[in-house]
């Protein structure tokens, strides 16, 4: 009898183990290759150039600066209302069933193929409020995206702070939103971070509904400087540029024919790799500091 | 960041995003702009011809090309969203339409030719030329699970496995290659290895001496060494893809025409109409460079001249026809 159960026990250990290796290796293998394929075609010619027909002139410039302003709007628009509609639904709505059917609604929105958002974008930032097929847009709708994630995750940070908390401020008198300003959020702050984060590498590597709102694959020019040297010095032109993004400039090479351009998409490849890897590591960082400042 | 100064940040940048779309409409049109999407088979041409265009105005003039196949970018282009649209296959009634319902004018202008390559392994020592039929008697929808092996096409083909391997049903090639085999656009068997990655074909078609599948005739010049083309019997002789047999018009019907579709209203504009000129004059030297096969001299001469004369429409139907050659399109008065 204990023996049966100790076999179970070393078995399942086997099959955890094995799953971990599976999924550990093969993120490997595909790093590895994009490295060994890539690596070497990453030089200062490659970040600085526009794309050309011949691989070796080619570069990933308005791609880097696309998906780049693109994560900066999305980050400005998204963060904040997420953060707001989560801190509300968890600290401020009673609880009735409307609030309960928005709860069901947003956790569903999460699981939400992208391509919809991508229509759903088309629609209503293209055409509806003719924004076009503009940096803007693309930001908008990768904060629409990222919206029920950063929801989702915010309302668990939030809700990991204990009552005792709260009930001690408004003890001392303090009102909902000093509470809620002055305790909850910064005690909550590392995992609101993780998950904005986390939210923000999966908006990086997004193709499709960027695709469906009507990213270009040729584009041989940067967005306008957000700086001018005339008063009021700051332009956001730039926000109604025609781009494109790191993703798409990828599977444009990938399916050229021929082999040269190969090496090309796998450098691409590993610079959004590293671009995601120095976003989880920025909120490994941040995390560590804050945990370290929170004291109860 | 205290939360204070977080809600100002927010409340700061919301304003100033307001702002802009404010005075978004006020700066719109402050330099030459040219807007290009369509066919991702058209691409590399109109990428290559871009990139020259831009180089040679000192970036005055901003080219930006898409590819949102050639049905998406007529549906962009009828709609007045952009300037010229890359197609693989000529305008169809539906999209015809859409551009008269707007008032679209367009000038149809052929730029370069695309065959279809049929190809086997270079371990295949068997295969050398297939008739239509015979292709036909493969890709049919009725041969899935039926037609498995060499020896059934030609009974001296050995009796090993037929592996297959072709594009994927959201590729301009896949639409083209029924319709010029099986005979009707997009109606083929589904038991193949499928993908819209030509390079993935090319290299599962080499490494199986049992292969045999279809690709874009770029894709096969880009790695001629690694596949072994299969002659078409038509209707004479077997005839092998290449630059001659293409512009000849005697490898048929895997060869078609690409086209370049420019908005009337927009080839008054100064920087489109240099463009479309710098395209049909520049353009040949480039097709060769990213392997396409150009038009005869003369026919780019007659679709400079349809654009300076201003001759806008199609020289089809409406419907794809398989089999046509460029000057004849080019003669055919054009329809609305």
């Amino acid at each position: 009898m204990l023996r049966r159960r100790k076999r179970t026990e070393a078995m399942f250990k086997i099959v955890g183990i094995g799953s971990l290796a599976l999924a550990i290796g093969t993120l490997a293998l595909l790093f590895g290759a994009l490295v060994v394929e890539g690596a070497s075609r990453i030089d200062w010619q490659f970040l600085t150039s526009f794309p050309s027909r011949r691989a070796m002139q080619a570069g990933v410039l308005p791609a880097l600066v696309g998906s780049s302003l693109i994560m900066l709007v999305t980050a400005v628009v998204g963060i904040p209302l997420g953060v707001a509609a989560a801190i509300y639904l968890e600290e401020y709505a009673r609880r009735t069933w409307l609030t309960e059917l928005i709860e069901v609604t947003v956790t569903n929105l999460a699981g939400v193929p992208s391509i919809i958002f991508g229509l759903l974008a088309l629609g209503l930032f293209v055409y509806i409020l003719g924004l076009g097929a503009s940096i803007l847009t693309a930001g908008l709708t990768l904060a629409l995206l990222i919206l029920p994630v950063v929801i989702v995750t915010t309302r668990e940070a939030i809700r990991a702070i204990p009552v005792q908390i709260r009930e001690a401020a408004f003890a001392l008198g303090a009102t909902k939103w000093q509470t809620v300003s002055h305790h909850v959020l910064p005690y909550s702050a590392a995992g609101i971070l993780t998950g904005i984060i986390l939210s923000l590498s999966r908006a990086i590597g997004e193709t499709a509904p960027i695709v469906t709102i009507g990213a270009l694959t040729f584009i041989a020019f940067l967005p306008p400087a957000p700086f001018t040297d005339q008063p009021p010095f700051l332009s956001f032109e730039w926000l109604m540029s025609p781009f494109t993004v790191m993703p798409i400039q990828m599977f444009a090479w990938v399916s050229r024919p021929g082999a040269d351009f190969a090496s090309n998409a796998a450098a691409a490849g590993l610079l959004l790799v590293c671009m995601t890897f120095a976003m989880n590591g920025l909120a490994i960082y941040v995390r560590y500091r804050m945990r370290k400042r929170v004291s109860w | 960041m205290s939360v204070g100064q977080a809600v100002k940040c927010i409340v700061t940048a919301s304003f100033a995003a307001t702002l802009c779309i404010g005075s978004e409409s006020a700066h719109a049109d402050q330099s030459a702009m040219i807007k290009i999407d369509g066919s991702s088979t058209v691409y590399p041409l109109t990428e290559a011809v871009a990139e020259e265009f831009q180089n040679a105005n000192r970036g005055k003039v901003r080219v930006t090309v898409g590819i949102a196949g050639t049905g998406g970018g007529f549906k962009k282009f009828c709609r007045g969203e952009i300037d010229v649209a890359d197609a693989s296959r000529p305008i169809l009634k539906e999209e015809m339409a859409l551009c008269q319902k707007n008032g679209i004018t367009y000038y149809e202008l052929p730029i370069a030719f695309d065959a279809l390559t049929v190809a086997v392994s270079p371990m295949n020592t068997w295969v050398t030329s297939m008739t239509v039929e015979e292709l036909k008697k493969i890709w049919e929808p009725s041969a899935q699970g039926k037609i498995t092996k060499w020896n059934q096409i030609r009974s001296e083909w050995p009796d090993a496995p037929l592996i297959l391997f072709g594009a994927g049903s959201d590729s301009g090639t896949f639409d083209y290659f029924t319709d010029a085999i099986v005979g009707k656009s997009k109606s083929s068997r589904g038991d193949y290895t499928a993908s819209e990655d030509d390079n993935v074909l090319v290299q599962g078609i080499e490494k199986n001496k049992h292969a045999l599948g279809y690709i874009p005739f770029a894709y096969y010049a880009a790695q001629m060494k690694k596949l072994k083309t299969v002659a078409i019997k038509g209707k004479g002789k077997p005839i092998l893809p290449s630059a001659e047999t293409v512009v000849k018009g005697t490898y048929q019907p895997l060869s078609r025409p690409l086209f370049i579709y420019v908005s009337e209203t927009a080839a008054k504009r100064a920087e489109v109409k240099t463009f479309v000129e710098y395209y049909l004059t520049e353009g040949p030297k480039l097709i060769a460079e990213v392997r396409y096969i150009p038009l005869l001299d003369q026919a780019y001469g007659m679709a400079r001249e349809r654009f300076h004369r201003g001759v806008v429409g199609t020289g089809f139907a409406g419907e794809p026809e398989v089999g046509l050659s460029v000057e004849e399109i080019l003669n055919r008065p054009p329809k609305q």
